[in-house]
């Protein structure tokens, strides 16, 4: 069982050191960026004395990016981006050299009804249901499907891209390798930020995780302390969940107003269609949006890429409240949907993930830089929540940080808390993510009022470029979660769950109405299935369990139990006391248990905690 | 041994399998489907054989390590982000075509070219490690026949130990039938020994030993000599994936007993 137990402190004389000029954490797209401007800057002057290490006198400047997953391809995301920034600093990007990628060529929104009867839906929306069904063909209705008239014009990825990110960070990464600047280690999940100062709260480096200990992090066979890789600058990109950016929060607090209280988890699939698919009128670089099915609250999506493949996925957000709220199934319903089971039928799964995605936007901004340090990417509140863009607004908040960084080292300055803020965030604020994501601040506040109220707030704040919204008090996630009593799950289904050894979800949904899934060992297999054939999960032996539960009394006392309904690779089930038992070799590191925890100890954060971890899933063609 | 040994490991890659692998006949003869999609990684035999050099390495100064693998650039370029953290050696990469499928005997004369052309080697002191064949594809005879190339005639397959002696000499352990294993000695370098699993774990990541190696695998790889292979004078009548069932189901409550005694049965019904 996983507690808040904590492993005895190393000796900081078994801990070795490093030196390098920058130590990066997370390679993504904000990573991505940032070391794609930064090599593309060096390479025009290789013997600019800016780019001289101090870290290492004679040679080029030292750029480390320490990486969690086992190979940098292992990126989960269902990508169609407008590529302006993307495009902006790669000019010569020819889609054609990435596997997966294609030009975006058609978007439909479609409003899904539903034909089975079990989604939860809202008096107001079933009578909008039956006015569409009456109408039928007339109005437009096919497949159970409306489509919109138009695709507003926020929504729009026109000139844009449909992406894998897998392929796309594999493809980013090799390029950044032979540009000899910077190098990318995967495999080497990073603990947390080395902290120094006066205050505390400057950073001087990266700590990595500890290797050879056993679940708990007490050494073991093999043990090595997690080096300590010190740095003038740290670039923190490691994501929503991040170890580092998580630390970073704790030590120095939000900004005045801001929090991370929204969040939704992505699961997708890829599918590789049936050869008749040719001939169905799906062609590569259609983009579908879709709501209203397998609940209103949840958000779908179809990519089509070349080759007969097809990225399905959809976004289970936190404002749905509901405290058995599940991704899986619903995403075997929502596949099943009349309007996409006629191209996805006969299909077969290729590839499965999961991700949680921070939807505060600038809602959740963290303080953008410190002495020493610097946040770029999705943990930095850049993504779009009006336009549901994350990747290219990463990227360029990497592109402005290395430009920021240039800058610095020409001025000969150090990279202080003011440096920072006068060359990266000055840019920043002045770019149009910025402006963008100022736009779409308040886009999805009506959400909190139900769907209907969430739309109309969406279309407000889309259509006056952020100039109107609906207001909403919303609390942190964890309050989000409604109580057993006032949800339908409850202590006899995680009885069962817990005596018959079946997956809580299932028994959460059935007991719902919704049908069992006819499994087809193709494309519609059991969860457990998908983590196997949907890719690897790897959990190397020697690191510790990187999902731990503060107060176990806390967990024994929750009736809700959401953190288990909602993990994507079933890693967390019952367990002894109330408290649920966690399989690292399962956890395909999605995050999602951190903030689906309906219960805090006190301090405002959940009774979960999501530390660094090695491993996860890991399948190339995400 | 008083100056050490110069052991060159010769590995194979072959891609991470996330994915279900599919067998497809290309205009270049059979291949795997989507293969440079995939990130590719050291044939695990032949990585056992890396770790067990570079621990020979370790115990006997003067010894040096290249490690010797054939395979498109970018790829060899992607195995190195994931092995270089892990232990120190000096890369020669062949640029070559992807795949298990080329005739061993032009991959093995590319590799034995590639060796004798290692500046410094001295071929007294030389132990030819490898993977004893793939663990995932392959003749399994690459090995054998590099080492025959280049005139070493002591030869070892499926070994797991090896002891060394101060005089030079060594024990092996190879297996053999019935999970044993055959205990030759040998006097002494050059030898060509094909690894199975060996006994080591995987070594850790080591950030200082990565940033050490990164050094000589960029020019390594920026100055890798571009090979064409020998024409394939073998064809391949069908290529097949072995048959897989998957049944999955979570136990909870279920003895080891009864697990294995239902497994058995399923065995047995096969």
């Amino acid at each position: 069982m996983s507690t808040g137990t904590e492993a005895a402190p190393v000796a900081e004389t078994e801990r070795q050191t490093m030196e390098v000029d920058i130590a990066c954490a997370g390679f993504g797209p904000a990573m991505g960026g940032f070391l794609t401007s930064l090599t593309q800057q060096w390479s025009a002057n290789p013997n600019d004395p800016a780019f001289a290490s101090k870290a290492v006198p004679g040679m080029p400047l030292q750029v480390i990016c320490y990486e969690r997953a086992d190979d940098i391809s292992a990126g989960v995301s269902g990508v169609v981006t407008r590529a302006r920034g993307i495009r902006a600093s790669l000019p010569e990007l020819n889609p054609l050299d990435i596997p997966m990628a294609v030009p975006v060529e058609q978007e439909r929104v479609l409003y899904l009804l539903d034909p089975v009867g079990a989604s939860r839906r809202s008096l107001a929306l079933r009578a909008a249901d039956a006015l569409l069904r009456t109408a039928g063909k007339v109005a437009g209705v096919k497949d159970s499907a409306f489509e919109l008239p138009w695709t507003p014009g926020f929504l729009h990825k026109e000139g844009g891209l449909i992406l894998s990110m897998g392929q796309f960070n594999q493809w980013v990464g090799a390029e950044l390798m032979a540009g000899g600047l910077a190098q990318i280690w995967p495999g080497s999940p990073v603990s947390e930020p080395i902290f120094d100062g006066g205050d505390g709260t400057a950073v001087k480096g990266l700590r990595l995780t500890d290797q050879g200990v056993d679940r708990k992090g007490d050494p073991a066979d093999g043990f090595m302390a997690g080096m300590d890789v010190r740095a003038a600058l740290t670039v923190v990109g490691d994501g929503p969940v991040g170890a580092v950016g998580q630390a970073i929060d704790a030590r120095v607090g939000m900004p005045e107003g801001h929090a991370q209280r929204e969040w939704a988890l992505g699961m997708k699939m890829v599918i590789e269609l049936p050869e008749t698919a040719e001939d169905s009128g799906l062609k590569p670089g259609m983009v579908w949006h879709t709501f209203g099915y397998p609940e209103p609250e949840i958000f779908g999506f179809m990519y089509v890429h070349p080759e007969r493949l097809v990225s399905v996925g959809i976004f289970v957000p936190s404002w749905m409240g509901d405290s058995s709220r599940t991704a899986y199934r619903y995403l075997q319903h929502y596949m099943q949907h009349p309007a996409l089971w006629r191209y996805l039928k006969d299909g077969t799964l290729r590839s499965w993930g999961a991700k949680s995605l921070q939807e505060s936007g600038q809602h959740g901004e963290p303080y953008l830089c410190g002495d020493g340090y610097a946040r770029i990417g999705e943990g930095s509140g850049s993504t779009n929540m009006l336009t549901g863009s994350g990747v290219d607004e990463a990227w360029t908040t990497g592109v402005q940080l290395a430009e920021a960084v240039v800058e610095i080292l020409r001025g000969g300055k150090a990279f202080s808390k003011e440096n920072l803020a006068a060359t990266y965030e000055k840019r920043r604020r002045a770019s149009w993510v910025e402006r963008e994501g100022r736009e779409a601040m308040n886009a999805r506040n009506g959400f909190h009022g139900g769907m209907v109220r969430g739309m109309v707030g969406m279309a407000l704040a889309g259509l006056t470029g952020g100039k109107l919204s609906l207001g909403a008090k919303i609390p942190p996630a964890h309050e989000q979660i409604k109580r057993a009593g006032e949800s339908e799950s409850g202590d006899a289904l995680l009885r069962a769950a817990g005596e018959g050894g079946h997956p809580l979800h299932e028994l959460v949904m059935t007991a719902r109405g919704w049908p069992e899934i006819p499994l087809d060992g193709k494309l519609l297999v059991t969860q457990q299935d998908a983590l196997l054939l949907g890719g690897k999960v790897q959990a190397l032996p020697g690191f510790a369990d990187h999902v731990l539960f503060r107060d176990a009394a806390l967990c024994a006392q929750c009736a809700e139990k959401t953190c288990i309904a909602m993990c994507s690779g079933q890693a967390l089930t019952p367990g002894a006391e109330g408290v649920p038992a966690f399989e690292r070799e399962k956890c395909v590191h999605c995050g999602a248990c951190l903030w689906n925890c309906a219960h805090s100890p006190g301090d405002g954060r959940a009774n979960v905690e999501f530390r660094a971890g090695a491993g996860g899933l890991h399948s190339a063609e995400n | 041994m008083a100056e050490g040994f110069h052991i060159v490991v010769c590995a194979g890659m072959v891609p991470d399998p996330l994915q279900t692998l599919e067998p497809v006949i290309g205009p270049n003869g059979p291949g795997l489907k989507n293969e440079m999609m995939l990130p590719a990684v050291l044939d695990p035999w032949a990585a056992s054989a890396l770790y067990e050099a570079a621990q020979v390495v370790a115990q006997h100064p003067g010894s040096k390590l290249w490690l010797v693998s054939l395979g498109p650039k970018a790829k060899l370029q992607q195995v190195m982000m994931t092995i270089a953290q892990k232990v120190s050696f000096e890369l020669v990469p062949v640029d070559g075509p992807i795949g298990g499928f080329p005739d061993a005997h032009a991959t093995a004369a590319a590799l034995a070219d590639a060796i004798g052309a290692l500046q410094g080697l001295n071929r007294e002191r030389l132990l030819l490690f490898g993977g004893w064949e793939s663990a995932t594809r392959g003749a399994g005879i690459t090995l054998q026949w590099t080492g025959e190339l280049l005139g070493i005639t002591d030869q070892f397959q499926g070994v797991d130990q090896i002891t060394l002696r101060a005089d030079g000499s060594f024990e092996v352990l190879e297996r053999v039938e019935g999970g044993k294993h055959q205990v030759s000695v040998c006097a002494g370098a050059p030898a060509v020994l094909g690894w199975a699993t060996g006994n080591l774990a995987e070594p850790r990541n080591n950030p200082q030993t990565g940033m050490a190696n990164m050094r000589g695998i960029m020019p390594a790889l920026q100055k890798a000599k571009q090979v064409k292979l020998a024409d394939n004078t073998l064809s391949y009548r069908a290529v097949n994936l072995p048959a897989q069932q998957r049944e999955t189901r979570i136990e909870k409550n279920l003895t080891a007993d009864e697990i294995a005694q239902e497994i058995v049965q399923w065995i047995a019904a096969e």
